[in-house]
């Protein structure tokens, strides 16, 4: 679309600037002054530079977490974009059944965080849960709280519950949008199952899957409620990721300085893994 | 045929982990400690009693629904018109203020958790409904800019111009005119806002102490002296599911068109 060039179109963005401005800069800041300096107590301070951000980088134990961050995020992604897909092909495309499909595959994105985290602590136990108790009784020895392949397994599969639905959802009204027209000439052709996805339905999707995508890798990177409840980041530390060893780090330990020097590199990662995503959404809305 | 099983298998997935909530929901505590019944054997809604009896239960609930209408009504307020001028006009600045408010979206909320406590303590905000509401606003506002920014991009222009020329005020127009042509825009969009309002749990645990705790944060005081209190624990997990159902009741006949959110 071809815009109109007009600067007092500021005048309708102001309020939200102004609004973010307040919940967004003002905290920014006094994380960057925190990340610069000693605090002892109100009063009493000191500039360190760059100090803790060295001590951050070299801070073996939050390296590991940051990997266990990107595998994890990679993991869930590689596993609930392709099944989201799946699953909206699946789905009835109109009536009663179309509906209730909805509503159910909707139900696991409006659960508090930390209640989903609940569901399958109490799910998977062994004593009063049904999959840790099913999964005993057929012999396997499952335990999240001592084993951390379990543990992780446990986490990857809470994750895909919780989220698949949400790519299920984004290419399902993706999937409607397709006119009807577009399959019957590909009947007509005698197109096979596979040229139908691969031609018509993938292209469709491209849009929706990127918003999908970045939303994903944004939530998954900034998990913290779920695995806290399940597994409260054990055993040990293997499931102990970025948000968690900073919110213990900052609140726990009170270690303000280190903790706001972590911030800011956090930050940053997820800024520019998402600056690489928005710039192709952009660069593709271009095209068109 | 084979891919309704495979559909129902998914489907059966989802509400397993659900089924065994609700099923706890409804046991006295030695049952469910005792051994593993598919169904209640003695049926039970003293889990329910005990949380809808006590304000210092339920008032959870009535503090999470506050803060999240508050934050919905702040957000789609401020968002609607900047939506329209980001899809209708180019001016100084755009794309980058874009790129930084979606930034924001991106920020962990672990970053806010310590500044946000002084910034509302400061201001004397701290444990009051309103600074949960202008938390959440930090990635909601984002959020809901760029999701109506879609659905405004695909209304022709023709349709502001004429209306221009019939004589439509800017306020007139967008009230009377505009806002009808994208509600289904504006559905999908209240449906994200509630949800991740809904479901957060680390700003709006820090940012309380007594009076506007939410639901969430309530929950975890089922962990006492004399171990977890399985039965509430269930009952308090299952009502939040609730208000979940009624948000997904209402939008689903917007969903099929309008989760694409205008970009197809």
């Amino acid at each position: 679309m071809n815009k109109i060039e007009n600067n007092k179109a500021w005048f309708l963005v102001l309020p939200v600037f102004v609004l973010v401005a307040f919940s967004a800069i003002i905290p920014l800041m006094t994380v960057v002054n925190y990340s610069v300096q000693d605090v002892f107590d109100t009063n009493t301070r000191y500039f360190v530079g760059t100090e803790w951000f060295k001590a951050i980088l070299n801070d073996a134990a939050l390296q590991s977490a940051l990997m266990k961050q990107f595998m994890f995020s990679f993991t869930t992604l590689s596993i609930e974009i392709p099944l989201g897909i799946g699953i909206a092909l699946l789905m009835p495309k109109r009536g009663m059944a179309a509906s209730l499909c909805l509503v159910l595959i909707a139900l696991p994105l409006l659960i508090p965080l930390n209640v989903v985290g609940t569901i399958w602590q109490i799910f998977t136990r062994s004593d009063i849960g049904l999959m840790g108790w099913s999964l005993r009784e057929m012999g396997v020895a499952y335990n999240i709280s001592r084993n951390p392949v379990d543990a992780w397994a446990t986490i990857i599969l809470m994750d895909v519950w919780h989220w698949t639905p949400l790519i299920a959802l984004l290419c399902y009204s993706g999937l409607r949008s397709i006119p009807e027209a577009y399959y019957q000439a590909a009947r007509i052709d005698r197109a096979s199952r596979w040229a139908i996805f691969r031609y018509i339905q993938l292209p469709k999707l491209t849009n929706v899957l990127i918003i999908g995508i970045l939303l994903r890798f944004m939530d998954s990177f900034m998990i913290y409620a779920e695995p806290f409840v399940l597994t409260g980041g054990g055993p040990g530390s293997s499931t102990t990721f970025l948000s968690q060893a900073l919110t213990t780090m900052a609140i726990g330990q009170f270690d303000v300085g280190p903790a706001a020097a972590f911030s800011i590199i956090y930050f940053l990662i997820i800024l520019a893994v998402s600056w690489v995503f928005y710039t192709t959404i952009m660069n593709m809305q271009k095209e068109k | 045929m084979k891919s309704r099983i495979a559909l129902i298998v998914y489907i059966l997935f989802i509400l397993l982990p659900i089924y065994w909530l609700l099923n706890m929901s409804f046991k006295t505590n030695q049952e469910i400690l005792g051994a593993i019944t598919f169904w209640p054997q003695n049926f039970t809604f003293e889990n329910y009693q005990k949380i809808l009896t006590d304000p210092s239960w339920y008032k959870g609930y009535i503090n999470s629904m506050i803060y999240v209408s508050l934050n919905m009504v702040i957000s789609l307020t401020v968002a609607l018109p900047a939506a329209y001028a980001f899809s209708r006009y180019k001016f100084v600045g755009d794309k980058h203020l874009f790129f930084w408010l979606l930034s924001n979206k991106m920020a962990p909320p672990a970053v806010f958790v310590l500044p946000f406590f002084q910034l509302y303590s400061s201001v004397g905000l701290f444990d009051t409904h309103i600074a949960v509401a202008l938390a959440h606003c930090l990635f909601n506002i984002p959020l809901a800019v760029w999701i109506l920014e879609g659905f405004m991009s695909s209304v022709p222009k023709e349709i502001d111009e004429t209306a221009y020329i019939d004589g439509y005020s800017f306020p007139r127009f967008f009230a009377k005119i505009f806002i009808p042509l994208i509600g289904s825009g504006i559905g999908v969009t209240a449906f994200f806002l509630f949800m991740f309002s809904w479901i957060e749990l680390l700003l709006a645990r820090t940012l309380t102490a007594t009076e506007a705790q939410p639901i969430q944060v309530i929950m975890t005081r089922t962990v006492g002296a004399s171990g977890i209190d399985w039965g509430v624990l269930a009952a308090a997990g299952v009502l939040t599911i609730i208000p979940g159902i009624f948000v997904i009741y209402f939008v689903r006949n917007h969903i099929a068109k309008g989760f694409a959110l205008g970009r197809t």
